[in-house]
């Protein structure tokens, strides 16, 4: 077996939540869970996704939201156990993978098209 | 001590009980096979051969595949000696060692060659700092590694003095890493933390107990 089946056989064996299809451009909602002290408690962290990095079970991807007029961004593992669940609240239409332009934007003109099926 | 030859597959990260993202290196560990067993009446000290990877056949001189065919297998790449085995894992000549003889959650060391680096300066090799201002009057001493020493005494640059040269490919252990995994059926040990050398390169794992 090459070095890359090896590495894919174990990677196989690391749990991936059945999480819904989304891209970069999509608003979606992570509900988290929080550990505070020994209690635990969710929190959702809602926002547009601005990357998906890597593949198989290593992959994180990246959300944006806009916190009392700062820019605040997330990097999430996608196997990271403390992902209770992903809501796709919007799928937007965007020409790039990788969406950094919208740092740059503010109000109006950071909007994103909404996808039309 | 016990141990196997093993090779270096890549790198990944899983998460642990407590939900941390754990970086792991995956690596290929056995089967290897005893292929002499040294003693203090015929070599004058004790120590067992293991040897492991697979080895074309005419790649391989007469004489190795001699060697190889009194242990009856096949020619191995890597050969390489190990002493003070534990007795508890005393091995005869033929035996096979494979992964089951390390267990989850225990730690080890892990010996490598690390990548090559080429020809480097102080800065990169031993981690001087330079010269911390590109401004106020400093133009090319950025990463110089300022004075080798004092002027009439000693009259001379004492040995040792850490200068640019070659750096990496060098023999490097690891210890402690621990041992997040083990797959027995495809041989495959998963690691805690980063081993040297590239993917591909043999390692030499080692417990000591």
């Amino acid at each position: 077996m090459g070095k890359q089946e090896l590495l894919q056989y174990v990677e196989d064996q690391i749990e991936i939540k059945d999480l819904p299809q989304f891209k970069a451009g999509d608003t979606i909602t992570v509900q988290y869970k929080i550990r505070e002290g020994s209690k635990e408690r969710l929190q959702n962290f809602q926002g547009v996704v601005l990357q998906r990095v890597g593949g198989g079970p290593t992959e994180t991807f990246t959300i944006r939201k806009i916190s009392s007029n700062v820019g605040v961004e997330r990097i999430f593992p996608i196997s990271s156990p403390f992902i209770e669940k992903i809501i796709v609240n919007k799928r937007g239409a965007v020409r790039r993978a990788r969406i950094f332009y919208l740092r740059g934007l503010r109000g109006k003109k950071a909007r994103i098209k909404e996808q039309r099926f | 001590m016990s141990g196997l030859i093993g090779k270096k597959i890549g790198m990944t990260s899983i998460f642990d009980e407590a939900g941390k993202n754990i970086p792991c290196t995956v690596i290929e560990a056995g089967p290897c096979v005893v292929t002499q067993v040294k003693n203090i009446d015929t070599d004058g000290y004790e120590a067992i051969q293991l040897a492991f990877g697979e080895k074309k056949e005419n790649h391989t001189s007469k004489a190795l595949l001699g060697h190889f065919a009194k242990a009856s297998v096949a020619p191995k790449k890597i050969m390489m000696e190990f002493t003070r085995f534990e007795a508890g894992h005393q091995k005869k000549f033929g035996d096979v060692l494979t992964v089951d003889i390390f267990i989850e959650g225990e730690y080890i060391d892990v010996v490598g060659t690390s990548k090559g680096k080429g020809f480097q300066g102080v800065v990169k090799r031993y981690g001087f700092k330079g010269v911390g201002d590109a401004t106020h009057g400093q133009h090319n001493r950025m990463r110089a590694p300022g004075s080798i020493g004092a002027s009439s005494y000693p009259s001379r640059v004492f040995k040792g003095m850490r200068m640019a040269g070659r750096m990496g490919n060098e023999r490097v252990k690891m210890i402690n890493l621990q041992i997040m995994k083990i797959i027995p059926e495809k041989n495959i040990l998963v690691v805690k933390g980063s081993v040297p050398g590239p993917n591909g390169s043999y390692l030499i794992l080692e417990r000591w107990s």
